[in-house]
């Protein structure tokens, strides 16, 4: 029992201690593309320690949700790390609270609490990227849906353990269209939540043109740290479903003990620095596209991925 | 006995994973704003159609698909994307978009209604003769007929209009190779000759159309003019 917990608390620890780092490790990258030298990759941690030690300035025309909203979107990554394969590849103690729908869910309500909080100061930024923010979210949203019901209907479940084992035994599964599809779709979808470049410029300073940036703008102090780690912890809860679950079920561990989970932390670390030097070439190709062109980038997603449904559905 | 199964296998999922990029780039077709990434697209589905028919032609130790495979490299892979840059490059280098008669995500979603349109017909056609193979590749292929097809309703000009057509036959080609393997060889070899004499006439012609018009928005000629 007491193992069982401490497990859950090193995966819980390993999201919250990392998550920084992917964020650094991926700014530096794009710099360094560039050719020029960019902040150290450890910059995050140094912002968010500053932060901390700062005043925080709330306005007084700002409600309770102004309040609340940083502790939401710092707690919900953490709550759906309990849900998903982190480290093991058997669940934990809380898995079984819900499935992958439910942990998409519960980090929607972050982004939901997000953009009341913009609206709720009369910051005259803020509404306009949480509108923009919402206008990506529901574009997103249907393709969020029809990539979960294929992976569920591919591996005959919502639970997010017997789907990563269904695409390796047989290996041929691996390879089968409508994984394919779903693998570019949920990518095409990370691009669009996590604020990449062709959705979204996150280095961008101008206010005019943020979607994702906006919304944060009037958080100072222990707000704005435990916004900017709440929302680094969950891309590295994004990056951590799509390659645990949907491209590299491998390198997982499969022992009891802490010492099997403690190997799995530089394996996962490993992979998703593979990912984030997909992220990076795509960023670092790609043009943002303009703001009434972002349909036609989730509207491409949403075909993928309604295109693996079909594949799967009518073969006999 | 094991291995050559396990061979097999793996062949049926490289030929499943070569049809659903195929089923991709035919989207790419629909998708595209620009000339140079239609023709890219099509490259890109040439390439995917001779892999699926050399790992068919390996399966069922078909020769002919073999060479099927090797003429659809030479012929769609190089030939005429070369021939089109010859003659259209100023066409296909313009960094112009395409005009469409619908925006590209209305398209997109219609081009979805015809995917599993094909799939129903090839659901029908499958039930006169199951084969392993066909499940995968005659519906793709038929999808990338009538996303082909559809290219050339709504794009308004005539280099896309051409890919379209071009990309029509590789839907055909694709679901072809895995219902009729042992398709005569001469058929083949006139096929593809054809479609290169296709490409090269489509191109001179579209060249003298620039050169008459000025443009190539075929789209925007719909009605005749008095001098």
């Amino acid at each position: 029992m007491a193992q069982r917990i401490l497990l859950n608390i090193l995966q819980v620890l390993t999201v919250m201690a990392f998550a920084p780092l992917v964020r650094g490790v991926l700014n530096r990258l794009k710099e360094r593309i560039l050719s020029q030298r960019g902040p150290s990759i450890f910059q995050p941690y140094l912002d968010i320690w500053k932060l901390f030690h700062k005043d925080e300035v709330v306005s007084e025309h700002s409600s309770w949700i102004f309040r609340v909203t940083p502790y939401i979107v710092f707690v919900t990554p953490i709550f759906v790390t309990m849900l998903i394969p982190v480290l093991t590849s058997y669940p934990l103690f809380l898995a079984f609270m819900a499935d992958m729908l439910g942990g998409g869910f519960i980090l929607a309500l972050g982004g939901f609490f997000t953009a009341l909080a913009a609206i709720d100061t009369v910051n005259p930024y803020g509404p306009m990227g949480a509108s923009r923010t919402r206008m990506v979210g529901f574009l997103a949203e249907p393709v969020f849906m029809i990539v979960f019901f294929t992976v569920s209907f591919v591996a005959g479940s919502t639970i997010p353990y017997i789907v990563q084992q269904h695409w390796v035994t047989p290996m041929a599964n691996f390879f089968q269209p409508a994984h394919v599809l779903v693998m570019l779709s949920f990518l095409m979808l990370i691009i669009a939540e996590t604020g990449s470049i062709p959705v979204d410029s996150p280095s961008g300073h101008f206010e005019l043109a943020m979607v994702d940036e906006s919304k944060v703008l009037e958080y100072s102090g222990r707000g704005a740290a435990l916004m900017k780690w709440g929302s680094s912890m969950k891309s590295f809860v994004l990056f951590c479903i799509f390659l645990n679950v949907l491209v590299s079920p491998w390198g997982l561990a499969s022992g009891q003990t802490i010492s099997d989970a403690l190997l799995a932390v530089p394996l996962i670390l490993l992979k998703i620095m593979g990912l984030v030097l997909a992220l990076v070439v795509i960023e670092s190709s790609l043009a943002k596209l303009r703001l009434f062109r972002i349909p036609e980038f989730l509207g491409a997603a949403f075909v993928t991925s309604v295109a693996a449904v079909i594949t799967k559905l009518m073969e006999i | 006995m094991l291995t050559t199964n396990s061979t097999i296998l793996v062949l049926t999922a490289l030929n499943a994973l070569a049809g659903g990029f195929f089923l991709l780039t035919a989207f790419a077709l629909i998708a595209s704003r620009q000339s140079l990434a239609c023709l890219k697209a099509f490259i890109i589905q040439s390439l995917l159609l001779a892999m699926s028919a050399l790992l068919l032609g390996y399966q069922n130790a078909s020769v002919s698909l073999l060479i099927v495979g090797g003429i659809t490299i030479v012929s769609k892979v190089v030939l005429i994307p070369w021939l089109f840059l010859g003659t259209l490059a100023h066409e296909l280098r313009t960094r112009r978009e395409i005009t469409q008669v619908f925006s590209i995500t209305i398209s997109l979603l219609i081009s979805l209604v015809l995917v599993i349109f094909a799939y129903f017909i090839a659901v029908t056609l499958l039930g006169a003769s199951p084969k392993q193979e066909a499940t995968i590749n005659l519906p793709i292929g038929l999808a990338g007929l009538f996303l082909g097809a559809y290219a050339i309703t709504v794009r308004r000009e005539a280099v896309p209009q051409v890919i379209g057509i071009l990309a029509m036959e590789n839907g055909a080609f694709f679901a072809g190779i895995s219902i009729a393997p042992d398709f005569p060889l001469i058929a083949e070899l006139a096929v593809a000759f054809d479609v290169l004499l296709i490409a090269r006439i489509m191109g001179v012609l579209t060249m003298k159309v620039h050169q008459h018009t000025g443009t190539t928005a075929v789209g925007e000629m719909a009605v005749l003019r008095e001098e």
